[in-house]
């Protein structure tokens, strides 16, 4: 089966999950992605909103730290930015905006903002800094992410504009704007990805150069060795497996990264 | 231009307008509305930075009295309240929504005593009575409030009073004691007026708070605090005699 289609089901039916045990109906999980409990036992926590309400108010309880190394360590151990592809219902929106961006061909018309792949980086910085001067939790308060995932969980109607907000967004006003370039959240996991293990790996012998990976990546930069040398995606990679789905010859595939060898 | 460009540039603009106009509409939303948070909320500020807006406390309850906070609902998106005038809390011994917390926004100390939960030192709010449109100040029986109250007799006492009007009836009139008061909003709910004439809100926003400089004979040891003062009264001896003399008076 194509990865781009199991990703899917994995994006819908985790969401799927939380509705269904927020209504009592299967008790597997609670709450929604900010912070929620497995099987009623198991804690688990973002570990950005958690490190922001530390910095905001130097004390937490153990509950939600527990939770926060939990899912911090199974991102930072799997596969880069796993969070933005396989869990994350903005993703489905914004994928949706490229879709939709391509098929009419919007993606001619130049840019309304030139907004750099960096600026999430320093957005990442910025709520961080923020958290602790302010003494809140500087993005958690304005995420949109929260907004629409809970949104979705937990059904209310006004996320439904905050929905169509990101659609226009990055359908009209700037090429894959909200994912790629200003989510600090997908940089957070950037950053603690790293040394994660699963890796797209190319290998140049098999590449012919006919460059549909990078037509459908989403973020292109992290194919820069494709068809030159061989190597691993770099940790902005979202481990989407869309490249892998494409290539024809052989030459991109998941494979274990050995940190160690570089 | 092409039909299909003109519809293409069309549904551009549509969109831009239309999802512009919403974000503009919830930025500049300014509708005021008090909100009550759950059992063992910190204090506002402390609270909404320390809620992760996991509703683990919404799911936790069983009577659905807590709700997420909206986009635009003018306090910080995704915190739990509740509205007593729909669902009040009920006071739960267990107090579920407490232990539910997972980054201690609720803190299960400020709702225990002997270190164990206990639903009476709940203090999510203080009811007020609004006297002008309560029946019971018109002189009309009612005790609605004060039958629903869970700590009746102490949190709602009624108060009899002639009623000089008539000269023959008593007033009944509903008290609250804002030291047994918990918020929980039941009195609220049942109150029989179209808008309710009981209401609860946020103890910091219905509380005054008197300074420490006023001494209380009549408690215990409640002069101590003159034992230091100091009692020595400088006069102005001229000034009320001066005042007498001077041109202005």
């Amino acid at each position: 089966m194509k990865i781009n289609i199991i990703r899917r089901i994995s994006q819908v039916a985790i969401l799927l999950f939380f509705i269904l045990g927020n209504l009592g109906i299967l008790p597997i999980l609670k709450g929604d992605l900010s912070s929620s409990m497995l099987f009623g036992k198991i804690p688990l926590s973002d570990p950005f909103a958690v490190l922001q309400i530390y910095l905001a108010t130097f004390s937490i309880n153990s509950v939600a730290i527990t939770g926060a190394l939990i899912i911090f360590l199974v991102y930072a151990l799997v596969a880069p930015r796993a969070f933005c592809a396989w869990v994350c219902p903005i993703n489905l929106i914004t994928d949706f905006a490229y879709f939709i961006r391509k098929k009419l061909s919007y993606s001619k018309d130049r840019n309304f903002l030139n907004i750099p792949k960096s600026f999430r980086y320093y957005f990442l910085a910025l709520s961080l800094i923020l958290s602790f001067v302010l003494s809140m939790p500087a993005f958690e308060n304005i995420s949109f992410i929260g907004v629409v995932q809970r949104g979705i969980i937990f059904t209310n109607s006004v996320a439904i504009g905050v929905i169509f907000a990101i659609f226009v967004f990055d359908t009209f006003i700037v090429d894959r704007g909200i994912c790629s370039r200003i989510c600090p959240l997908g940089a957070f996991y950037a950053v603690i990805g790293k040394f994660s293990l699963i890796r797209v790996e190319h290998i140049a012998q098999n590449c012919t150069k006919c460059m549909d990976c990078k037509v459908v990546c989403p973020e292109v930069d992290v194919l820069k060795m494709v068809g030159k040398n061989d190597g691993f995606v770099a940790s902005e990679c979202i481990s989407c497996g869309r490249c892998v789905d494409i290539c024809q010859h052989n030459a991109l595939n998941f494979s274990i990264k050995n940190n160690k060898e570089g | 231009m092409t039909r299909r460009e003109l519809l293409k540039s069309g549904f551009k603009v549509i969109s831009i307008a239309l999802a512009g106009g919403f974000v503009w509409k919830m930025a500049s939303k300014n509708d005021y509305k008090v909100f009550l948070r759950p059992p063992g909320a910190l204090d506002e500020a402390k609270f909404s930075s320390k809620c992760i807006k996991c509703a683990l406390c919404v799911k936790a309850c069983p009577y659905d009295t807590l709700k997420l906070a909206k986009f635009g609902d003018n306090m910080t998106v995704g915190t739990p309240y509740f509205t007593p005038r729909e669902i009040p809390c009920y006071m739960c011994e267990d107090i579920p929504c407490v232990p539910a917390c997972p980054t201690g926004a609720l803190d299960s100390s400020l709702v225990s005593k002997d270190d164990k939960l206990d639903a009476n030192s709940i203090r999510v709010g203080v009811a007020v009575v609004d006297m002008q449109n309560c029946v019971a100040y018109w002189g009309i029986q009612c005790d609605a409030c004060y039958r629903a109250c869970p700590l009746l007799d102490k949190a709602i006492y009624l108060e009899y009073k002639r009623n000089d009007r008539t000269a023959k009836h008593a007033f009944l009139l509903p008290v609250v004691d804002a030291a047994f008061c918990t918020g929980c909003g039941k009195c609220e709910h049942a109150c029989i007026t179209k808008k309710a004439a009981i209401f609860v809100l946020p103890r910091e926003v219905a509380l005054g708070e008197v300074g420490d400089n006023y001494v209380k004979g009549w408690e215990k040891d409640g002069d101590s605090k003159l034992q230091n003062a100091d009692t020595s009264v400088k006069l102005q001896e001229k000034k009320a005699i001066n005042y007498l003399n001077s041109e202005e008076f």
